[in-house]
């Protein structure tokens, strides 16, 4: 399967099922459409109307070699691997702990509805979270890297449990061989240098909330009583990323309706000094007035564009920063499996509740029909388990064709249930955005090429 | 190659032998917790 598209100038074909990418001429690119379906003689005869024959002859030469060498048409070998992966026994290796559901914003586009997910008000018991810790120690086999995210909610609203949590982690560790990497994700609302400097001492990754430029932040995240939170939380989210080194870190955002012109959040967040940027498409039902609709995404597939070559402007003038959904690692990056088969949601990664209760991942929390045990009795729902477990690019039929199913693993099984009630279905509007942000990923890399051969900028 | 510049000639395909060990981060638990992102996660075999 081949997917060819241009862009900022370049002509990328991707060889999806190698995982090669090719920067190619007009000619080549004209070839690869056709040459599948096209005897050879043929394709001489289309190409010479509009190309010189001697080069039709050397594009297809170079095409060929390119096939030979698996980097070009080359067939989807991976279903029955993958199935049979997907068979093994899992183990958990993740938990996203709910260390508080309450918050102190009142954010429009919060999926746990101002933290408390459908629910009560509740702060996770440090009995719970180190219940919570030794069952995933207990279930995670052999693997030696435990993730532990503090979500919320806002996990600060709890942090006393979060450092008591993670001391008790520390000390088990040690005994069981295992390795805990702690994350946390926060508001900056309760942000101060004492916490900052237990977050830097101890978590692999932090995640703070911010949505770029003021207005648009403090239209979306507002306080309780309506004011905006920009100005208390922003210099604190300045300062730990520096305090961090500049790395190890995400300033995250989310952009809606409203702010369909995020690439000027993105730099607003670049222009603080951040390196580090993560801004994400809110995920709403059409119902809500922020949500991204259909009609938004030409704008949408404009701006991340725009983005994308400003991006490239701005790593020649050394000043580049990394944004989370263009990252692409085209020469490593993970394994087949990992890229097939999922997130991990439901198996290997589970959110728990305050109160103990396990559910496939963060999304699924307050769907009681999602849950599938507690940390005292374990997964007792096996059935909700075997049916995530099933679930990967193959069981999706709409993700077989898809060009970007190396790069988003079949989606998010929370959004595909939200939006088509299936977890095996696909929430499209995602899916488009999804597909625009590998072909500018793989366009900064064309351009990266490029810049490092001295080759004049497109 | 005159009329083509690969970006990399890798193939999925050879991660097949040694892959799935499972070391490496959840993507969730890294920035997104609204979508799927993998295609951006490191390695973390042979480590």
């Amino acid at each position: 399967m081949i997917h060819q598209y241009k862009n900022n100038g370049y002509n990328i074909v991707l060889d999806v099922n190698s995982g090669s990418v090719h920067v190619v001429d007009d000619l080549v690119y004209d070839l690869i459409a056709i040459y599948e379906d096209t005897p050879r003689e043929e394709c001489v005869e289309k190409l010479s109307a509009s190309y010189k024959k001697e080069d039709v002859l050397e594009a297809i030469k170079e095409v060929e070699e390119l096939k030979d060498a698996g980097c070009l048409f080359t067939e989807d070998i991976y279903e029955d691997y993958i199935t049979d992966f997907k068979k093994r026994p899992t183990v958990v290796k993740a938990l996203c702990l709910h260390i508080a559901h309450d918050c102190n914003l009142a954010c429009r586009y919060c999926f746990a509805e101002e933290g408390e997910y459908h629910g009560r008000r509740a702060m996770m018991s440090y009995e719970v979270g180190r219940k919570a810790l030794d069952f995933l120690i207990a279930h995670s086999g052999n693997r030696h890297n435990l993730e532990v995210d503090f979500f919320g909610g806002e996990p600060l609203m709890n942090f006393d449990v979060v450092r008591r949590l993670v001391a008790y982690g520390r000390e088990q560790e040690k005994i069981h061989d295992k390795r805990f990497r702690f994350t946390l994700t926060t508001n900056g609302v309760l942000l101060s240098p004492e916490i900052e400097a237990f977050l830097n001492k101890e978590m692999a990754n932090v995640v703070l909330s911010v949505d770029g430029r003021r207005e648009v932040h403090d239209f979306m995240r507002p306080f309780r009583g309506g004011k905006g939170s920009y100005d208390l939380i922003m210099p604190k989210f300045v300062h730990l990323a520096e305090s961090r080194g500049q790395k190890d870190y995400y300033v995250r955002g989310t952009f809606t309706h409203y702010n369909k012109d995020f690439a000027a959040d993105v730099l607003s967040l670049a222009d603080m000094g951040f390196k580090q940027i993560s801004v994400e498409p809110v995920v709403a039902p059409e119902s809500e007035d922020y949500a991204i609709t259909e009609a938004d995404l030409p704008e949408i597939m404009e701006e991340y564009d725009k983005l994308a070559r400003e991006m490239v402007k701005r790593k020649k003038e050394g000043k580049d920063f990394n944004f989370f959904h263009f990252m692409i690692d085209l020469s490593g990056g993970p394994c087949v499996a990992k890229r097939l088969s999922g997130c991990g949601s439901g198996t290997e990664y589970l959110a728990v509740t305050p109160w103990g209760d396990l559910y496939p991942c963060h999304q699924f929390v307050g769907e009681e029909e999602y849950c599938m045990g507690n940390v005292d009795e374990g997964v007792v729902r096996t059935d909700i388990r075997d049916e995530f477990k099933t679930c990967n690019v193959y069981a999706k039929e709409k993700c077989k064709k898809c060009f970007a199913r190396f790069y988003c693993s079949g989606g998010c099984a929370a959004n595909a249930y939200h939006f088509t009630g299936d977890i095996t279905g696909a929430y499209e509007i995602g899916c488009e955005m999804m597909r625009k942000r590998v072909e500018c990923a793989i366009m900064i890399k064309a351009a990266e090429a490029d810049a490092r051969e001295g080759v004049d900028e497109k | 190659m005159k009329h083509i510049k690969s970006l990399n000639t890798r193939s999925l395909k050879n991660s097949m032998v040694k892959g799935g060990c499972g070391e490496c981060q959840t993507s969730c638990q890294s920035a997104c917790k609204t979508s799927c992102t993998v295609g951006n996660q490191s390695c973390e075999n042979n480590k």
